[in-house]
């Protein structure tokens, strides 16, 4: 009696397994078909629109037609100033917490800065960009003050990044380069930084790429238009990029068109993202077989 | 090369002055001192960022109740800045109820796909996997927010009238857009798990199904709700997408397929129109409020694991 009970609960057990197993393959597999389903969708949509016209032309206001070229221009602009601001700091500060950082007060406070910055709305990064840069600064909606608020939203994973990147290099590095006589900088700045190179490149690349789609910093700061010359290098003109014109369109435009331009958009922002996130792997395989010499 | 200064004979301070080093050495200390303060001043610039943070969106909202009691601003549901009504309930409640939807339309996705990833898949579907949260991730939001506007909002205004925008299709979408990150964090606390324990569970006897059920998932906990917290704290912040789906009207709906807000819709929708006074700081506070929520959250996880860390 007692063996037919066990091997009825080994019997369910092994059931359950089994439609356990096949719940989460089938829940994996619909994952990475809605994955594929969104993408097909965004291009078969936009792809339609997107021709050499479009990506090169001015928007229009009133006709149908108009293109996008001012906001690509403006969003790799923007992404490109952002950079500038939150590199310096970014590094520096990951470099910081890697390499200097002892347990402490002081590293404390820095990193809950950093894990708060890193959770801080979008939204509340372009309000607080609009009181600082746009109204206080006096900027008003330009490339300038939208550059400035999203480097705000790189600076954390920045730090983050960094700071991953240099605890990977072996310690017995910097113990040879200092065994060497080298100072702490010449020890990080040829050797740690230089082994941590590709990771590094991964890290901003990604940051670069999540500052591309962004739109809610951008929308309260850089504003909802674009300068009338092409390419306009001002910082003080108006800076709408791609993700802020695909909301505008939809929006506020009074094109017959915008549902177009908003796909054609969309369609633009995703080759983007995807290329960046193909491109991601490339630099740092290159970089590895140089750096090791061909080896690993 | 410079020679040696012979006159004093003491060692070297690491600051570089000592007259024994030569020139070159002296040199490289005094660009070590200050690589260092640089690296101390930039980790120090990010606490006065995120303080400035607070306080210049603090200040700045606080001064709404200065006009509007508190109690008006979070419980009445009467919001029309044209007549002087600033009750921020309709939001408050949008946030909340959208959040708590799209987690729960996120969670058995999130979580069974982490367990899969972590212990079932086969190491191509991993390598599959990966890089298809990557890109759910890298989509930006307002793709997001037209694949909602082109696809979720028509299809429900279809079955349900009302023209489809509303919390159910804004959730939906969070829910997307949160699922990347519960994913991803659950993973991990899942995968580092040490390996004597299911080895354990397996050697008792226990399928791999009860092994993950009872042994793996209660063990990795703190790191799925860590996950979970990340995944909530993106949802409360999401701004883009939510005004593309949620219809943007000011009040509390009667159905989960009617137009209405969120805190951060709210904002975006109407910041353009404020001029300085009660209204824009009824705004500033709004977005004061989801900054509080979000720091809550950080400090719950901190919390969290520290005492995961001290067990």
């Amino acid at each position: 009696m007692a063996k037919t009970n066990a091997s009825a609960v080994v019997k369910r057990s092994r059931f359950y397994d089994r439609i356990a197993t096949v719940l989460l393959w089938g829940i994996a597999c619909f994952l990475v078909g809605l994955l594929i389903t969104l993408l097909v969708y965004i291009f078969k949509q936009g792809l339609p629109h997107i021709s050499w016209h479009f990506l090169t032309s001015k928007p229009s206001e009133t006709e149908a037609g108009g293109g996008i070229a001012p906001q690509i221009f403006n969003s790799f602009y923007v992404l490109f100033l952002s950079l500038v601001f939150s590199l310096p700091i970014g590094l520096g500060a990951g470099i910081w917490l890697a390499e200097y950082a002892k347990p402490g007060k002081l590293t404390d406070l820095v990193r809950i800065s950093t894990e708060s910055l890193a959770s801080v709305p979008s939204i509340v990064f372009g309000l607080f960009g609009m009181l600082l840069f746009v109204q206080m600064a006096k900027f008003s909606f330009s490339i300038i003050s939208g550059s400035l608020a999203l480097a705000l939203l790189n600076l954390p994973i920045l730090i983050r990044v960094t700071e991953e990147s240099l605890r990977q290099v072996p310690r017995s590095y910097h113990e040879a380069s200092l065994a060497l006589g080298a100072t702490k900088w010449q020890t990080i700045r040829k050797v740690i930084l230089l082994t941590a190179l590709p990771n590094l490149i991964t890290g901003v690349m990604l940051v670069a790429g999540r500052a591309l789609g962004e739109s809610a910093i951008l929308v309260l700061t850089a504003g909802l238009s674009t300068s009338r010359h092409l390419p306009d290098f001002n910082v003080l003109s108006a800076g709408e990029t791609l993700s802020v014109h695909l909301y505008y369109v939809l929006s506020s435009a009074t094109v017959s068109d915008a549902k177009q331009i908003a796909q054609g958009s969309a369609a633009v922002l995703v080759v983007i993202v995807l290329v960046f996130n193909l491109l991601i792997g490339i630099p740092t395989r290159l970089l590895q077989k140089r750096l090791t010499g061909g080896q690993s | 090369m410079e020679l040696l200064d012979q006159k004093t004979g003491s060692f070297s301070d690491r600051h570089g002055n000592d007259p024994k080093m030569n020139a070159y050495t002296r040199r490289k200390n005094r660009w070590d001192v200050s690589m260092r303060g640089i690296f101390v001043t930039s980790a120090v610039l990010v606490s006065v960022v995120i303080f400035s943070l607070i306080v210049f969106v603090g200040i700045q909202g606080l001064q709404v109740f200065k006009t509007v009691s508190p109690f008006v601003f979070f419980f009445s549901p009467n919001w029309d800045p044209e007549h002087q009504q600033f009750g921020a309930l309709p939001f408050i409640l949008g946030t909340f109820v959208t959040t708590f939807l799209s987690l729960v339309f996120s969670l058995p996705f999130a979580l069974g796909g982490a367990i899969f990833s972590a212990k079932i898949a086969p190491r191509w579907m991993r390598e599959i996997l990966r890089p298809a949260m990557d890109l759910f991730v890298g989509i930006p939001s307002v793709v997001y927010g037209l694949l909602g506007m082109t696809v979720l909002v028509p299809f429900f205004g279809l079955h349900y009238g009302n023209g489809g925008y509303g919390y159910l299709a804004a959730s939906l979408v969070l829910a997307v857009m949160i699922l990347p990150t519960i994913l991803t964090v659950s993973e991990d606390a899942i995968r580092t798990l040490p390996r004597s324990l299911e080895e354990a569970s397996l050697a008792l006897g226990a399928t791999r199904w009860q092994t993950i059920y009872k042994v793996l998932m209660p063990a990795a906990m703190p790191g799925i709700i860590t996950g979970i917290i990340l995944g909530t704290g993106r949802a409360i912040g999401e701004t883009m997408a939510m005004v593309m789906v949620i219809g943007q009207a000011s009040k509390i709906p009667s159905s989960l397929v009617e137009s209405a807000s969120s805190l951060t819709s709210e904002i975006v929708k109407e910041i353009g129109f404020a001029q300085p006074g009660t209204f824009y700081n009824a705004l500033y506070m709004m977005a004061f409020l989801l900054l509080i929520i979000s720091l809550i959250l950080i400090v719950i996880i901190r919390v969290m694991a520290r005492r995961s860390n001290r067990g």
